[in-house]
């Protein structure tokens, strides 16, 4: 061993940043087909979601995705976002699985919350944990970012659920080196995070160099709304504007995509992925503190969810 | 641009908290409603100053017991290089996640307070640095304002590190004087400083030369996944995926696949985009072998005459990570590279002083946080090289047979 036989080599052998982050994505994906007998991809339609199948994509080309791709339908779902999401299942050969909400509240496993305008988010959780249960998922791949909140700066890339579905963020597992320990009983199952370590910067730097299509409402466009908390949420079948909140026309876009009921529009007049990648790289607010009523709630509102099992 | 990952410790008052905060917000990576968040919890607790802790501190627990408990990563990036902060606590009792957080770093940054000098935490923060094999320790020496910007002080915690560090195993050791409080040298060189040569802090990380660290020697792919694709159009292909973790393949290339020890050649590389000429450290990549021989997942690539080491009795430096304490006799499951083997502990020849450096020959266990010399025997052999020539072809993980939990890490060692 040790034979030296390489030549000098030199700082040639260098990836991007970008081709680096993707490698290791890559890889992570790779060991949890290998070491699951059930993995899921989470699928919203959302751009981190169109990047996790992607890789996937690359992971295992020419080959297919070796497992099923699952959508937690609330029900209150942007339209643009239904229709790309059965384009890109379609065009990718994948099976689709939606799990509805609304299914959930019909047979009285959740119940809707009370008052106008009700958020389905928190119900997620309940219909996701359902799915994991009836098809025995033990992986279920998400499309999480440490850099979009600080209780997920803290997960894993594995981490580790029990069987309520339960994260526990004060005993987790460590993890050192591109080392998973994916071990777990039956019953349990492991939330899968390949794309951790990747920024919202990176997100759309990569969407770009790849090409990657995604929902229109991504992209600056017209659309009528009304300012409620400070955002700019759609009006729609699911939400309508009350007492002294105003419907107006106004040019949005959207930074992530959730439930019509708790997604907020940011003005922009971005129309293209290098509008974007200038806007976001000049922003001032993070993605979620910009859009997302959800996370507004309390300090601790992602851990809170987070904790009964959310994404 | 390059990707940087470092990694930082620290406890509540030598000013890791403000450095980094200052880093993240110079480059802009802080956003206004984290600002006005911390700000406003910040102003609840009674702090007359922002705490910038309360950015990297995510979990309630850490929140309300005010210190950092677990490892959080944060990013940022300039024009020259994205990086990733592993940022950890500085605590003995949290040595296995500074552990953790070093175990992928390039760089480790060392905080020093210039008027206390070297302290019990610097040595073990050097020492952790260097058991875990990071290429480079940047030691800076903080709150230079609080004695009036001396070279002498400067001077003298240098050579007291400097003598310390010599029985490590560093080979890089960088030293700037900083405030972090006061930004001197921290983004653009101090003018409170004219007697310091180097560069600011920020322009170190980004022009450090990583390109070097990684092992271009030795090539090894450890088989992930077999890809065998189940259209006529593919019919005959056959694939082995996997990260390559050391060395260059090339198309052509002769190897040979452990542990059957037959030889072949590279067939092709490919990648969804196409073949590719070359595959190199960190790529993922599906290797064609020219010949049809039998290879599977937990299977070794490498060169015919650069062969990792193959084996069953093992040496390695143990991180141990939970509460139950190792011992001689223990039976547990080890992950290396892409494989799972039963491992029993055959031996502790002695636990080490993560503080003193200190052999105890006497210990019969390794408890939650201590590091230690063991010796291990396992079920099926491993293709390994020493963590010191490759930190991922020598590293593993054990786990719990029962609970599943990560009990501990090792590091490798020549065999005896």
């Amino acid at each position: 061993m040790d034979t030296g036989q390489g030549s000098a080599v030199t700082g040639q052998y260098q990836l991007s940043h970008l081709r680096s982050i993707e490698a290791a994505s890559i890889h992570i994906i790779r060991e949890v087909a290998a070491e699951f007998e059930r993995p899921v991809l989470l699928f919203s339609g959302g751009k981190d979601s169109v990047i996790m199948l992607r890789i996937a994509q690359k992971a295992f080309a020419p080959g297919r995705i070796p497992f099923p791709v699952m959508h937690i339908d609330t029900g209150h779902n942007f339209p643009e976002v239904i229709e790309f999401r059965d384009r890109m299942v379609a065009e990718l050969g994948a099976q689709l699985i939606v799990a509805s909400v609304q299914e959930s509240i019909d047979s009285g496993r959740s119940t809707e919350e009370s008052g106008a305008d009700p958020s389905r988010n928190r119900l997620q959780t309940r219909t996701l944990l359902d799915s994991i249960t009836e098809y025995k998922f033990d992986a279920v791949f998400g499309g999480a970012r440490r850099d979009e909140e600080k209780a997920r700066a803290k997960e894993r890339v594995y981490s580790f659920r029990d069987e309520f579905g339960q994260w526990d963020p004060k005993n987790q597992r460590p993890e050192l080196w591109s080392l998973y320990n994916g071990r777990h009983a039956a019953g349990e199952h492991i939330r899968v995070f390949p794309i951790s370590d990747w920024t919202e910067l990176d997100v759309w730097q990569y969407i770009g160099e790849e090409g990657l299509d995604l929902p229109s409402i991504y992209y600056s466009h017209r659309r009528e709304v009304f300012r409620r908390d400070g955002m700019l949420l759609s009006t729609g079948p699911f939400v309508t504007p009350r007492g002294e909140e105003e419907r107006f026309e106004a040019v949005v876009r959207y930074r992530t995509v959730g439930d019509m009921t708790c997604t907020g529009a940011v003005e922009s007049t971005a129309s293209t992925v290098d509008d974007i990648i200038l806007e976001v790289a000049a922003s001032r607010l993070t993605e979620r503190g910009a859009t997302r009523a959800d996370d507004r709630v309390s300090e601790a509102a992602m851990e809170d969810r987070k904790r009964e099992g959310y994404f | 641009m390059e990707l940087l990952r470092f990694a930082t410790a620290g406890s509540v008052d030598d000013g890791k908290s403000t450095l980094i905060g200052r880093l993240l917000y110079d480059s802009k990576a802080i956003f206004e409603d984290q600002l006005e968040a911390v700000e406003r919890v910040s102003l609840q607790r009674g702090n007359d100053y922002t705490d910038l802790a309360l950015l990297t501190d995510g979990l309630r627990a850490e929140r309300e017991q005010g210190i950092t408990i677990d490892v959080a990563y944060r990013y940022f990036a300039t024009p020259a290089r994205k990086f990733i902060i592993a940022d950890t606590p500085g605590h003995v009792q949290y040595t296995r996640n500074m552990v953790t957080g070093n175990s992928t770093a390039d760089l480790t940054m060392v905080l020093i307070d210039a008027r206390k000098g070297i302290v019990e935490q610097t040595r073990r923060h050097a020492f952790l640095a260097s058991l875990l094999r990071v290429p480079h320790l940047l030691v800076c020496i903080n709150k230079m304002d609080l004695v009036d910007f001396d070279q002498e002080v400067f001077d003298t915690i240098c050579a007291e590190f400097t003598a310390f560090a010599s029985r490590l195993d560093v080979t890089d050791v960088t030293f700037i004087p900083i405030s972090a409080l006061q930004g001197d040298n921290v983004v653009t060189r101090s003018a409170n400083m004219d007697w310091y040569q180097g560069t600011s802090l920020l322009h170190h990380l980004e022009t450090v030369y990583i390109a070097s660290d990684r092992n271009l020697i030795d090539s090894r792919l450890p088989v992930q996944w077999v890809i065998r694709p189940h259209a006529a159009e593919y019919h005959d292909y056959r694939g082995y995926a996997g990260r390559v973790e050391g060395g260059v393949f090339k198309p052509g290339d002769e190897v040979m696949v452990l542990p059957s020890g037959l030889t072949t050649t590279v067939a092709s590389i490919d990648t969804f985009e196409g073949p590719v000429e070359e595959a190199y450290a960190p790529m993922s990549v599906t290797m064609r072998l020219a010949d049809n021989i039998d290879v599977s997942r937990g299977d070794m690539i490498c060169r015919p005459h650069n062969k990792p080491v193959v084996g069953q009795d093992l040496e390695a430096m143990v991180c141990w990570m939970t509460d139950k304490p190792l011992k001689v006799g223990d039976f547990l499951m080890l992950k290396h590279t892409t494989r799972w083997v039963r491992a029993v502990v055959r031996d502790l020849h002695y636990r080490l002083d993560v503080n003193t450096l200190h052999r105890d020959e006497g210990a019969s266990t390794l408890t939650l946080n201590e590091v230690g010399r063991v010796a291990l025997r396992v079920t099926q052999p491993l293709f390994y090289d020493p963590y010191r020539r490759n930190r991922q072809t020598g590293s593993f993980i054990l786990a719990d047979e029962g609970s599943n939990i990560t009990a501990g890490a090792g590091m490798l060692l020549r065999p005896n």
